[in-house]
C-alpha cells in the first residue's frame, strides 16, 4: 500500500496537552513522525521584562502545573547563587520534601494517564485516587493543591509543624500501602504487558546520541539523575538512581512507578533528618551576572538560563524543560511501530507540552 | 486486581457527594481573598507585590479592588500586608455567573479627613 499521512493531534482522547504530529503510515506501521508545536505558546519567558524577580517565582510556577514547585526552586536557586545567599538547612530539606511530593502526585498522575492510554480504566481510577492524599497534603501543609507557592528567593516561606510532618508520615504509608497493591498489575499484568512490552525500544545508544532525560533516558540502563548534583539537602540523603535496561515503555512505566515509592522513602528520610532552625533568610540587593541552574523534575533534567543586569527585572530568563529534551527520542522510537501503539508510546515519555513551549 | 474489585464493592465510595457534602477546608488553606477594609491604610504594597496584578488601590477615592478572576492565590499580599488586614478564608470561592470585582470603599472618619486635608 501507498504511504498515507495520519495527522495525529493537536485535538485527540489520548493528548492532555496539544502536540501535533505528521505519521508517515505503511499498511498501519509508522515509517516517520514529524512532530509540530505551537498551540500553547504564552509567552512566560518574555514577561521576565514586566514582572520584577520576586513576582517571576510566581511566573515560572505557572510554566508547568504539575511540577510548579520544582521550577519554582530551580529559579530560586539560580537567583539565590546570583546574590550569593545561603539558604538555612531547614529550607532546604523542606524543599526537598516539597518536591519529593510533588515528584509522587506527577507520577502518579502519569501512571494513570499512562494506564488510560491502552484502556485500563480501572488502574487509571485507583492511581488518581491515591493521588489525592498527596493533593491533601499539599494543600494541608502548602496552602494550595497544585501550585504551592511555598519558594522564595533565600528560601521557604512555609514551616512544618512536628504534628503536621506526623500527619505526613501517616499520610506517606497508606499511599505507599495503596501504590504498592498495584504493584503486580503495573509490572505483571497481561493488558499492560501486552500493550507496552517490546514497543518503542530507545536502546542505551539512541537515548545517550538523541539527549532523552529524566526516567526515559533512566529506563534504557543510563544511571542519570540530577539529584546526584546533590542540590539542597540531597547531600544528606542515601539516594540512587532508578535504573531499568530494556528501554521500552514497560521499562519506562516500571522506572515511574519505582521512583513514586523512592520519593515516598525521600521525604521519610528528610523529615526524619529536619533540622531545626529558620526557614529562610532575608536578601536585599538586586542579582546581577549570569547562571545556568540544573534541577531533576518529574520528566527529566530541567535547565534554567538566568541572565541579570543589577535591577529588579532580569535581562533573560531560559528555560530548556525535559519534555523538550524527549521529542527527539520519541520521533526515533516511533518508525516501525503500529499506528494503534503511537497514543501509548506518546504518553510514555510524559510528555508536558505547556512546559515545552511555555 | 480482582481482590480489588471485590474490596470496592465493600468498602466506602472514594469521592464526596458534593455540593451535599463539603469537605472543610484545612487551616492555612489560600482560600477566598478579602480585605477587612476598616483596617487597611490603603498603602498599596499588596498592589505593587502581587504577580497577576490582580489588585488596585486608589488613595483618592478611598477604594481596594480585587479582581478574583485573575487572583493566583499566592498569598504574597497577605504575607506582605504591614496592617495584617488580608486573609485568606480556608474555603474556596463560590462559582460566579458574571465576573465581578470586589470593590471595598474604605470610610474615613471625619476628624482625619480634617488632619488629611490639614
Amino acid at each position: 500500500m501507498s504511504k498515507t499521512i495520519v495527522p495525529f493531534g493537536p485535538q485527540h482522547p489520548v493528548l492532555p496537552e496539544p502536540i501535533h504530529l505528521s505519521l508517515t503510515v505503511e499498511d498501519e506501521v509508522v515509517k516517520e513522525a514529524v512532530p509540530a508545536f505551537g498551540y500553547v505558546h504564552r509567552g512566560l519567558e518574555k514577561l521576565a521584562e514586566k514582572r520584577d524577580f520576586h513576582q517571576m517565582i510566581q511566573v515560572v510556577e505557572r510554566v508547568c502545573g504539575i511540577c510548579s514547585m520544582i521550577h519554582a526552586m530551580c529559579y530560586c536557586q539560580g537567583l539565590e547563587h546570583l546574590m550569593k545567599v545561603e539558604v538555612p538547612r531547614r529550607g532546604q530539606f523542606l524543599r526537598v520534601i516539597w518536591s519529593e511530593l510533588h515528584r509522587i502526585h506527577s507520577h502518579l498522575l502519569w501512571l494513570g494517564l499512562y494506564a488510560d492510554a491502552f484502556g485500563f480504566e480501572s488502574v487509571f481510577m485507583q492511581f488518581w485516587k491515591i493521588r489525592e492524599r498527596i493533593m491533601d497534603i499539599n494543600e494541608a501543609t502548602a496552602g494550595n493543591r497544585v501550585i504551592v507557592s511555598v519558594n522564595q528567593v533565600g528560601g521557604v516561606r512555609r514551616d512544618l509543624s512536628p504534628s503536621k510532618c506526623d500527619w505526613i508520615l501517616d499520610e506517606l504509608n497508606h499511599v505507599e500501602k495503596e501504590v504498592k497493591a498495584l504493584e503486580s498489575t503495573m509490572s505483571n499484568n497481561y493488558t499492560v504487558k501486552k500493550r507496552t512490552v517490546g514497543k518503542g525500544i530507545l536502546t542505551r545508544e539512541m537515548a545517550y546520541e538523541l539527549g532523552a532525560a529524566g526516567p526515559t533516558l533512566r529506563a534504557s540502563g543510563i544511571a542519570q539523575d540530577m539529584r546526584q548534583l546533590q542540590y539542597e539537602a540531597f547531600d544528606e540523603l542515601d539516594f540512587e538512581p532508578v535504573v531499568e535496561t530494556d528501554g521500552d515503555a514497560f521499562a519506562r512505566g516500571l522506572v515511574r512507578f519505582k521512583e513514586t515509592i523512592q520519593s515516598i522513602d525521600l521525604v521519610r528520610q528528610a523529615i526524619a533528618r529536619l533540622p531545626q532552625g529558620d526557614t529562610f533568610v532575608k536578601v536585599k540587593g538586586k542579582p546581577e551576572g549570569e547562571v545556568v541552574q540544573r534541577v531533576e523534575q518529574p520528566r527529566g533534567e530541567c535547565l534554567y538560563y538566568i541572565k541579570a543586569n543589577g535591577t529588579k527585572f532580569l535581562d533573560r530568563l531560559r528555560i530548556r524543560t525535559p519534555t523538550f529534551a524527549n521529542i527527539p527520542p520519541l520521533a526515533a522510537m516511533l518508525p516501525g511501530m503500529e499506528l494503534a501503539d503511537v497514543p501509548v508510546l506518546i504518553l510514555s515519555i510524559d510528555p508536558c507540552i505547556s512546559c515545552t513551549e511555555r | 486486581m480482582i481482590k480489588n474489585i471485590f474490596k470496592n464493592f465493600v468498602s466506602k465510595s472514594a469521592t464526596r457527594p458534593y455540593p451535599i457534602e463539603v469537605r472543610p477546608g484545612f487551616k492555612n488553606a489560600r482560600g477566598e481573598l478579602d480585605n477587612k477594609v476598616s483596617e487597611c491604610t490603603l498603602c498599596g504594597i499588596c498592589a505593587k507585590k502581587c504577580p497577576s496584578q490582580c489588585i488596585t488601590v486608589s488613595r483618592k477615592e478611598n477604594l481596594w479592588e480585587l479582581n478574583p478572576f485573575a487572583c493566583v492565590y499566592c498569598g504574597i499580599c497577605v504575607d506582605a500586608c504591614p496592617k495584617s488586614c488580608l486573609v485568606h478564608y480556608t474555603e474556596h470561592k463560590k462559582p460566579a455567573r458574571v465576573k465581578t470585582n470586589l470593590v471595598l470603599k474604605k470610610e474615613i472618619s471625619p476628624k482625619l479627613k480634617v488632619v488629611a486635608n490639614a
